[in-house]
């Protein structure tokens, strides 16, 4: 945990160095401690930390939820982007673009449609593979799947009958990124991110007890039942507003709660708190990837957390085949 | 306070639409050793699906302890019946981390670790149990045997008067079925432990068991004492298998031998060639 907290420090400020314009470490603690108006601080104050603060959320909040819903599902290939909970929450935000619907609570209208559209396939997905008392893998994953196909033709559909000017609108939002400064956006979502981390805490020992099975854990006196219908609602509440703010972002909450696995044991205690800080790191790491590689232009984040992702994830598992 | 342990009342369950148990009535004392048998699909898993609360009850009741099944929490209930299954998939989890496992229904919902009290039952029963050695391998680095031995573990770190088995032996070789027995029925004599065990081999059943339940198609076919229900006519009728019983020679509890279809047809027309002379 002290690792992760020591690594989680260096990047943050790693990815305050590098950028377009390139800071020192001394500069970038002179800015963030002391003061300092000229435009090198503006750019490091109002554009990188509110991006880096975003990426540490997103990032976290994607991986607990993909560390969550592995342990309901106690499945190592279950996370927001296979569930084709992702694809739900980027119906219901399109839908909010293409209507403008967000007239009516402003921006936070879009994490609200995301929240709907990934509470809804959240269950739709359940309930599909359900079969009595116990779900079915196969099921669950072809489900997800084949929500994710209808999701996205749903969008192009949306996107074919609506005007260009929004349809540009839908396509920027797609693109994905960390380039959201709106502070209020950003505070919703660090403080969201953390209360629903503080509140999975809480059922990290539900959790614990779910790794032998929903049937044994009832045996064992936890209301697993119950359990699983509130870890859904905080789960699809997370990917709904990580969707809306930051796009499609693939592969975080698949290969990081993994990772952590493998490194911290399978204990929800530490692995939930593991995860988070796990996936911010990997997420912030990207962002910079994102920006430097095709610099001054950026690559969509979801296309560099799926390419690096990807390969370190084919790395571990050839490792563990050893 | 009633005496019993456990009292099912003209109790019917089952999936969906379907019961698949019928107005099964029995009780079970306090500090008894109770073996259900009977042939596979006969009930006995629903049975102990349907006492432990994970499946709902159509008609009757179930009492703990002289309380109503459906009136306890799933915590409370967990004080009162702990649960072994015929495998115990934890995994990669370590055998200390699952026995502590043990204490889940005694946890309060601000507890994050556990406490000391928690560790020293945890202790005591992975001594008793002979794991303690290996508490810091991985459960699946164990063998069936050992992993039923943690199982149990677990199950008496749950403090309860009721420990239900569902096949722990089936897995298993004749000397980890007996082990596993011989701690189970020692428990049963020295911590009055009241035990329910579904088996299939009906000479452990009879060895072990003051009382069997015998269920023949979601009903209760024969019950009582091993002597009572292991006649050759119930076996004939419930197995639909032709058997020959004898006592144990050192129990003299009754013992099962099973005849093999060649040589019951050679022993047949051995018998038509005697009368024949």
């Amino acid at each position: 945990m002290a690792v992760l907290l020591l690594l989680l420090a260096v990047t943050i400020i790693a990815a305050l160095c590098i950028g377009e314009v390139n800071y020192s470490p001394q500069e970038v603690l002179q800015i963030l401690f002391g003061d300092g108006n000229d435009v090198r601080a503006d750019i490091l104050r109002k554009l990188r930390l509110p991006r880096i603060l975003l990426g540490l959320f997103v990032g976290g909040s994607l991986s607990l939820t993909g560390a969550i819903l592995q342990g309901i599902f106690r499945n190592p290939l279950v996370e927001p982007y296979t569930l084709g909970i992702s694809g739900g929450a980027s119906v219901g935000v399109t839908l909010v673009i293409v209507f403008s619907l967000e007239m009516f609570w402003g921006s936070l209208t879009l994490a609200f449609a995301g929240f709907i559209g990934a509470l809804a396939t959240i269950i739709l997905v359940y309930f599909v593979a359900m079969r009595g008392n116990s779900v079915r893998i196969q099921t669950l994953l072809l489900t997800g799947v084949m929500i994710s196909f209808v999701a996205s033709s749903l969008m192009m559909l949306m996107m074919s009958i609506t005007d260009a000017d929004k349809l540009q609108g839908v396509m920027f939002w797609t693109m994905g990124g960390l380039n959201e400064t709106n502070t209020t956006l950003i505070t919703f979502i660090s403080l969201l991110s953390l209360c629903i981390l503080l509140i999975s805490l809480f059922y990290a020992p539900v959790l614990n007890a779910m790794r032998l099975g929903l049937e044994r854990a009832t045996q064992l006196g936890v209301n697993a039942e119950r359990s699983v219908k509130v870890l859904f609602v905080f789960s699809s509440l997370l990917t709904g507003i990580c969707v809306a703010t930051a796009g499609m972002i693939g592969f975080v909450g698949l290969i990081i709660p993994q990772l952590m696995r493998y490194i911290v044991g399978t204990d929800y205690r530490i692995l939930l708190l593991s995860s988070f800080l796990g996936g911010g790191i990997f997420l912030i790491l990207c962002d910079i990837f994102a920006r430097v590689i095709v610099s001054p232009n950026e690559l969509p984040i979801g296309v560099v957390t799926g390419i690096i992702g990807g390969i370190i994830f084919i790395i571990v598992m050839t490792k563990i085949k050893k | 306070m009633s005496h019993f342990a456990l009292k099912v009342q003209n109790m019917s369950c089952g999936y969906g639409s379907k019961f698949h148990l019928s107005n099964v009535d029995f009780t079970i004392d306090q500090g008894s050793f109770t073996s259900i048998i009977g042939p596979n699909g006969a009930g006995k898993t629903t049975l102990f699906r349907a006492i432990s609360g994970m499946l709902s009850i159509e008609n009757g009741d179930v009492f703990l302890e002289g309380e109503n099944l459906k009136t306890l929490s799933h915590k409370a209930r967990a004080r009162k019946i702990a649960i072994v299954n015929q495998s115990v998939e934890a995994g990669a989890m370590r055998i200390e981390d699952y026995v502590l496992m043990g204490r889940l229904p005694y946890r309060t919902p601000f507890s994050f670790f556990e406490t000391k009290e928690d560790y020293e039952i945890a202790e005591e029963n992975m001594r008793l149990t002979g794991v303690w050695e290996k508490r810091h391998k991985l459960m699946d680095q164990l063998s069936g045997g050992e992993q039923q031995l943690a199982a149990i573990a677990r199950a008496l770190t749950q403090k309860t008067n009721l420990l239900l088995l569902d096949e722990p032996t089936a897995h298993l070789d004749i000397s980890h079925q007996m082990k596993v027995l011989n701690l189970v029925r020692r428990l049963n004599h020295e911590a009055k432990l009241t035990v329910l065990l579904i088996i299939h081999d009906l000479n452990l059943a009879s060895e072990y068991s003051d009382q069997l339940i015998m269920l023949k198609e979601g009903t209760i076919f024969a019950q009582g004492t091993p002597e009572e229900v292991l006649t050759y006519n119930n076996i004939e009728e419930v197995y639909n298998t032709v058997v020959i019983t004898r006592s144990n020679p050192m129990s003299g509890k009754p013992f099962i031998f099973p005849v093999s279809e060649v040589t019951l047809r050679e022993d047949i027309s051995k018998k038509t060639t005697q009368s024949a002379i």
